[in-house]
């Protein structure tokens, strides 16, 4: 199968999520069901990388700043932009790609070969809208979600590493992290999260919900999922670089 | 009553269903018969609008089904019931909840009344004390019955069952073709079913299409499939010495009756 192929067909399952629910309470219910699966049971893993995320930058940030010339204060805006800008948005999502992801490829997969997703059919079902739908719209409210909560955890990681480590006191590094501040950072991780939510669902939904074959597909749909999804994380990343900075 | 004319259906270039022509009456357990690869499932899957066929025409009681659009069909796939080969329950709900789902899509009743009305098709296919165990946690023929119970559970008009015996010990086997028969009879409505099981053609087949390599072979009826001079049908029926002797014994003792009743046609009422 050629590139345009499955781009083709990858269009085909967006547009035809668009349809009216059979049942908007069961429609809704499956988005929760999807919040929870997505946001809620990846909030262990974010909160832990997030943490450690911000502490080793730190660290690192403090190592490479020798020049005595340089407040020491600048570690903390220094952390707060790289957690901002790039750590939170890119790595959490990388890792969600990875988590989310290959979940939501797996899951499909296995309704797809359990002729689950045919039995959705034949009942009359839309199984885009019902299936691949509440996945997207769910990895959209949540990872958003999860990145400003990263961002957040990476900050205090790098706040207690610093501190602990006595490389900074607590009113130093609280100064720095209120100098120069640009809200438009803020704005710019928003719009990556948006982005990279929606390649993340997307892309594993689509590997998931076309499989053909058995249980070796379904693995190999999730590892190529997880691919697919990091290469165009990593991709549009840059893209959103140039443009929006 | 399902109308198929003239339907097509093939992939890549090559035909898989080339020409099939069938009716299936209410009422009757219509069985599609024949070897791995002869087109069976797919023409049960074009039936139901999984597959789209090249051409021909598909009609549930004269509707056009192969003309309708996809909201049109939505509405009649909810006089569709479907059993799958290997049940297709979801796996993240319970009994219950299975077959409770249909009913969660389709209907605004309340939850008492579905759920009353779940424990009736429970009872029905004879299934007791499961409504809270996961699919994981029954066995293959309560799967299957639990999958029809899902099935019939909107009353539906139209019921396919795809290889309801796969998988399944012969006595399990029996008692889901009895299920299915009594069902079809009990709400009159259009089975069809796709099977490989000889015991379920002769104790279940009403009406009996045979396929082989994309064509309708044979048609006919459990009574009427032993007489057959069709050598590909024998072939395939009575492929095993056992089934082809148990097959000249069945025969011997029909032609003794045959001479003495010398009336064919009342034996095969």
């Amino acid at each position: 199968m050629n590139i345009f192929t499955e781009l083709g067909r990858f269009l085909l399952m967006i547009t035809g999520m668009f349809s009216k629910p059979e049942n908007m309470k069961m429609y809704w219910k499956e988005f929760m069901h999807q919040c929870v699966e997505i946001g809620i049971r990846s909030l262990g893993i974010v909160v832990i990388i997030s943490v450690f995320m911000g502490a080793v930058s730190a660290l690192q940030t403090a190592y490479q700043l020798v020049s005595p010339l340089i407040p020491l204060s600048t570690i903390a805006q220094i952390v707060r932009d790289t957690v901002i800008l790039e750590f939170s948005p890119t790595l959490v999502c990388i890792v969600l790609a990875g988590v989310v992801g290959s979940k939501i490829a797996g899951e499909l997969g296995n309704m797809r070969v359990s002729e689950q997703i045919d039995a959705l059919e034949i009942m009359g079902i839309n199984t885009r809208t019902y299936l691949v739908l509440p996945k997207i719209l769910a990895a959209l409210l949540t990872i958003p979600m999860l990145v400003i909560i990263s961002a957040v955890l990476g900050i205090v990681g790098g706040k207690l590493a610093a501190v602990a480590t006595g490389i900074v006191s607590a009113s130093q590094f609280d100064k720095g992290l209120f100098q120069y501040f640009k809200p438009y950072n803020v704005f710019f991780a928003l719009a990556k999260s948006y982005t990279f939510a929606f390649i993340i669902s997307s892309i594993s939904s689509f590997y998931g919900y076309y499989v053909n074959g058995g249980a070796l597909e379904i693995g190999r749909a999730s590892t190529k999922s997880v691919v697919v999804s990091c290469v165009l994380i990593l991709l549009a990343d840059y893209v959103l670089s140039a443009i929006l900075l | 009553m399902i109308e198929v004319k003239d339907l097509k259906k093939g992939f890549g270039g090559k035909p898989v269903i080339n020409g099939v022509s069938a009716v299936f009456e209410n009422g009757k357990c219509n069985l599609i018969i024949g070897s791995s690869g002869s087109g069976k499932t797919v023409l049960m899957k074009c039936l139901v609008g999984l597959f789209e066929p090249d051409s021909g025409e598909i009609s549930y009681s004269g509707q056009n089904f192969t003309a309708m659009n996809e909201e049109e069909r939505k509405i009649l796939r909810r006089q569709i019931g479907m059993l799958f080969q290997g049940s297709a329950l979801f796996d993240s709900m319970t009994v219950e909840q299975n077959i409770m789902f249909p009913l969660d899509m389709f209907t605004n009743d309340s939850f008492a009344t579905k759920l009353k009305r779940v424990n009736e098709v429970l009872e029905r296919v004879n299934m007791k004390d499961v409504n809270k165990k996961f699919p994981a946690e029954i066995s293959g023929g309560m799967k299957k019955r639990v999958g029809i119970g899902r099935a019939i559970v909107l009353n539906p008009k139209y019921l396919f069952c795809d290889e309801p015996n796969s998988g399944l010990d012969p006595l399990t086997s029996i008692l889901i073709d009895k299920l299915i028969k009594e069902i079809t009879l009990e709400y009159n409505i259009t089975t069809v079913v796709n099977t490989h099981d000889m015991n379920s053609v002769m104790e279940t087949g009403d009406h009996i299409i045979y396929m082989y390599q994309g064509l309708k072979e044979w048609e006919g009826s459990n009574k009427e499939i032993i007489f057959s001079k069709n050598k590909k049908l024998n072939d395939f029926i009575f492929a095993s010495e056992f089934l082809q002797d148990a097959k000249d014994m069945r025969m011997l003792e029909m032609r003794g009756k045959i001479d003495n009743d010398r009336n064919m046609d009342e034996l095969l009422k």
